[in-house]
């Protein structure tokens, strides 16, 4: 028989967590190959790159660049705390990990978002 | 089916490469959200990362370790959301970490030593 988790198991910040490291990972491996193959216009010289950049100059994109440092963020602490859990010497979900994460994610968000505006 | 020695070392793969990842993609926000500053030009990232042995070990490094880490983690989803397994799921995602691993080490030398 297969049991399926109903909401009741997923209502909870350890799913949350997993959910978001499980998107976040998608989004970036998604994202990763075209931001790769971007930065190897560079190999047919400044200008090639220069050009995708200013193509890039606007604001969708740069909202698109600022959810993808975020979903990095967040998917880097829901990692280590992935880390802490199986290698670290305590035993639990690490729920302080969790709004550890949470809160770095909002702080490089913002970071970024100041240094794209300034 | 995998069996569960290949399993066991497929993990320890992943945990190996997020370990790399865990540093390396700090530094990346680091360098990010410095670079954005004004706008992003070819001509201010390359004045930094030309020549650079910095940039192109801290770049060779993420490029590899996502090259184990992203199929790893792109197989786990294949099998546990899609029901994917067997040996078209492990060339899929071969071919993945062939294709970031040759776009990554070309990036990095576009940016670093071309």
């Amino acid at each position: 028989m297969t049991r399926r988790n109903d909401f009741r198991a997923r209502n909870h910040p350890a799913y949350w967590a997993f959910f978001v490291h499980r998107v976040s990972g998608l989004a970036l491996a998604a994202f990763l190959p075209l931001h790769l193959w971007v930065m190897g216009l560079a190999i047919h010289g400044e200008a090639a790159l220069d050009g995708f950049l200013r193509f890039t100059d606007q604001a969708l994109f740069k909202f698109g660049e600022w959810g993808m440092v975020v979903l990095l963020a967040l998917h880097l602490m829901g990692g280590v705390r992935i880390l802490l859990i199986e290698f670290g010497p305590w035993s639990g979900l690490r729920k302080n990990w969790i709004a550890g994460a949470l809160g770095f994610g909002i702080a490089a968000g913002l970071a970024f978002a100041l240094a794209l505006i300034s | 089916m995998t069996s569960p020695v290949t399993q066991a070392k497929l993990w320890f793969w992943q945990r190996a490469s997020a370990m790399v990842l865990a540093v390396g993609v700090l530094a990346h926000l680091a360098v990010m959200i410095y670079a954005v500053r004004g706008g992003l030009s070819a001509a201010e990232i390359l004045g930094r990362t030309h020549g650079s042995r910095w940039f192109g070990t801290l770049y060779t490094l993420l490029v590899l370790a996502c090259a184990v880490h992203v199929p790893l983690g792109l197989v786990t989803i294949a099998q546990e959301w899609l029901g994917w397994r067997g040996p078209r799921v492990t060339i899929g995602a071969g071919f993945f970490a062939i294709v970031i691993a040759i776009l990554g080490l070309r990036a990095v030398y576009g940016v670093v030593a071309a």
